[in-house]
């Protein structure tokens, strides 16, 4: 399977638009098996460094994951603070412990606007954005989470951080 | 044992839905009905494959589709599996006789006594549409059964 939707203007990107390798996530901020795939990821992308562009898109399984809908939006609204990865990246190193409260101090501890932070999710602001990313996964295949696809095409081997690096390092 | 084709008339069913209820396959005639076969509650790849169509049941609902979900588990099984994952779609027991149902459709495993991974989507009509059987351990996402019911003639209705 390809992915359907080409990484664009709307996905969040780390790493330099020139890069070879481009690695897509489909994730969810309260599955268990995406936290230890957010580690595996973060030393991947030290392993690769500049040869390696990352996007991350949402996958909430909101059905299973009560909390995974509000994170996945709360992200984007910090990301509409220019704080999307910062606020990605707390998620995942407080996933136990996630909840509306917990989402509330992490975007304080990020120093957001506050107000503007709780007016986006109070009016689901972006609801769409996250069901445009989670529709474009389920268009490309993604059955759970996560699904990795390099340089466009589903990855389906093992992403412990040796397989997946050498995976990334033949796309090259 | 092959899986039923397109074009095939889906054979009739009646299986309990709860331990009090039954559902009926001719009941749903009139709107398209995906069947998704799966070998078991609680493993957990079978608990990915339908959490994504349980998540998915708004999208489902504008094609007017009934979702059925069928396992050989009970019925109590089923309805502390659903209530345990948070799962609001109908999970039918084709559990006596065991697999009588998945066998009718070509998708009886007789050696592990579990239904294999298999999807069908049936007309409004009551004919076969699309079917596909995953490897048993895959988990086969909905985007099959999204294009097959993108790609049902526009009924009249």
């Amino acid at each position: 399977m390809s992915l359907t939707i080409p990484v664009g203007a709307d996905d969040h990107i780390q790493g330099p638009e020139t890069a070879p390798i481009t690695l897509v996530e489909y994730g969810d901020y309260q599955c268990p098996y995406c936290a230890n795939a957010y580690v595996i990821v973060k030393r991947v992308q030290h392993q690769l460094g500049p040869l390696l562009r990352f996007v991350f898109r949402n996958f909430p399984l909101s059905q299973v994951h009560p909390q995974a809908e509000l994170a996945a939006e709360a992200a984007e609204a910090a990301g509409a603070q220019s704080m999307f990865w910062e606020m990605h990246d707390a998620l995942y190193e407080n996933q136990p412990a996630l909840s509306p409260a917990l989402i509330g101090a992490l975007a304080q501890g990020l120093q957001l606007d506050m107000e503007r932070f709780e007016k986006d999710l109070a009016s689901r602001r972006f609801r769409e954005h996250v069901k445009r990313d989670f529709m474009g996964g389920v268009r490309s295949g993604v059955a759970g989470t996560p699904t990795f696809f390099i340089n466009g095409e589903r990855y389906e081997g093992s992403w412990d951080e040796p397989s997946l690096v050498n995976a990334l390092k033949a796309t090259a | 044992m092959d899986a039923l084709k397109a074009g095939t008339s889906a054979p009739e069913f009646s299986l309990p839905s709860t331990p009090d209820q039954r559902v009926a396959l001719s009941e749903l005639r009139g709107r398209p009905v995906v069947l998704i076969f799966y070998p078991a509650d609680w493993s957990p790849v079978c608990g990915d494959e339908l959490a994504l169509f349980n998540e998915l049941r708004d999208e489902f609902a504008k094609f007017d589709a009934s979702l059925l979900g069928i396992s050989v588990d009970g019925a109590w099984c089923h309805t502390a599996f659903a209530k345990d994952r948070g799962y609001h779609m109908t999970l039918l027991a084709d559990f006596e006789p065991k697999g009588e149902v998945a066998r009718q459709y070509g998708v009886y495993r007789s050696k592990e006594g579990v239904c294999e991974r298999a999807l069908f989507v049936i007309k409004p009509d009551g004919v076969i549409h699309w079917s596909h059987v995953s490897p048993i351990g895959v988990n086969p996402g909905v985007d099959g059964v999204l294009h097959a019911l993108e790609s049902l003639p526009r009924s009249a209705s």
